[in-house]
């Protein structure tokens, strides 16, 4: 009787007269859920070994999180920006996000915000040494003069990879236009 | 997961990443992750499709002036889906063990289909 007061006590606050209501339900169901709560020792321990966990998506990319990173992506694109989230594709969201170009011996920044990044068009990130970013061998110009060297390099890219196809597909070469590569 | 299992044995050593623009990424393999997802610390880079530094071609660019953005980068995570190669260290694998290990796993994927 006293057992089954407690753990009418435990299962729900119906108690004071509730001794007799539990006393109106099986102990035997009542008495195994009490068991577990009472003696839950860990599981034995195996060899040791590195937790699994660093070997996760999600444990290589905490130790890059707020920083400040380079982000290539498929279509060629740069980005800097501080990492703020991600999940374990990865797609990922970059805050205070720059967008850099880099021509012959220049490179701009234009300001872009808040990213998110889908995970398949990343290549790769790229942490950035703080100190050694202010050694850049280029020269910062304007937005407007590297982006106009920017455009016109793309322009004649694009026109050589025009006759590069071409010509390949002229000997049965056929290419795959959704997956470039930067 | 062989291939997982594999890479995780080879953590702290030193490989090259090639990727599929090209790029190489030579640095100490900090971590792997089950989609092949590669982290390198303390990176240097070259280019595949460039010739040999040193090679002596006129006109030809280093990897650095093709790849300025990575001046300033140590560390680099890498999408495992854009991996063309990993140049690993040949003292660092042994290849009977690799073998058996994928016999075995042939061996009990093909136990698995029987039961089925």
């Amino acid at each position: 009787m006293e057992r089954s007061a407690g753990i009418g006590g435990t299962n729900s606050g119906v108690d004071g007269n509730g001794g007799a209501s539990a006393s109106t339900t099986p102990a035997p169901t009542l008495g195994p859920s009490t068991q577990p709560g009472v003696a839950a020792p860990p599981g034995p321990a195996g060899p040791p070994q590195l937790p699994p966990q660093m070997f996760t998506t999600s444990a290589q990319l905490l130790d890059l999180t707020d920083k400040k990173l380079l982000v290539s992506l498929r279509d060629g694109r740069r980005l800097i920006g501080v990492l703020r989230s991600w999940d374990q594709v990865p797609n990922l969201v970059l805050q205070y996000t720059v967008e850099r170009l880099y021509v012959d011996g220049k490179y701009c920044d234009i300001n872009r915000g808040v990213f998110l990044v889908r995970g398949e068009n990343v290549l790769l990130l790229g942490e950035i040494d703080l100190d050694k970013e202010d050694e850049l061998p280029q020269t910062q110009a304007t937005v407007e003069e590297v982006f106009g060297l920017h455009k016109a390099q793309q322009m004649e890219k694009k026109r050589r990879d025009k006759v590069v196809r071409r010509k390949l597909a002229a000997l049965g070469f056929e290419e795959d236009e959704q997956h470039v590569l930067f | 997961m062989l291939f997982f299992s594999f890479f995780r044995t080879l953590v702290d050593h030193e490989v090259t990443v090639e990727l599929k623009n090209d790029l190489l990424l030579h640095g100490r393999l900090k971590s792997v992750d089950q989609f092949l997802n590669i982290k390198l610390e303390d990176i240097t880079i070259g280019d595949s499709s460039l010739p040999i530094p040193g090679a002596g071609e006129v006109g030809s660019i280093t990897a650095e002036q093709r790849w300025p953005h990575l001046f300033a980068v140590k560390n680099v995570f890498i999408r495992g889906s854009v991996v063309r190669y990993v140049h690993l260290p040949a003292a660092a694998v042994d290849t009977q063990l690799l073998e058996d290990a994928t016999r075995r796993e042939a061996a009990a994927a093909q136990q698995g289909a029987l039961k089925k």
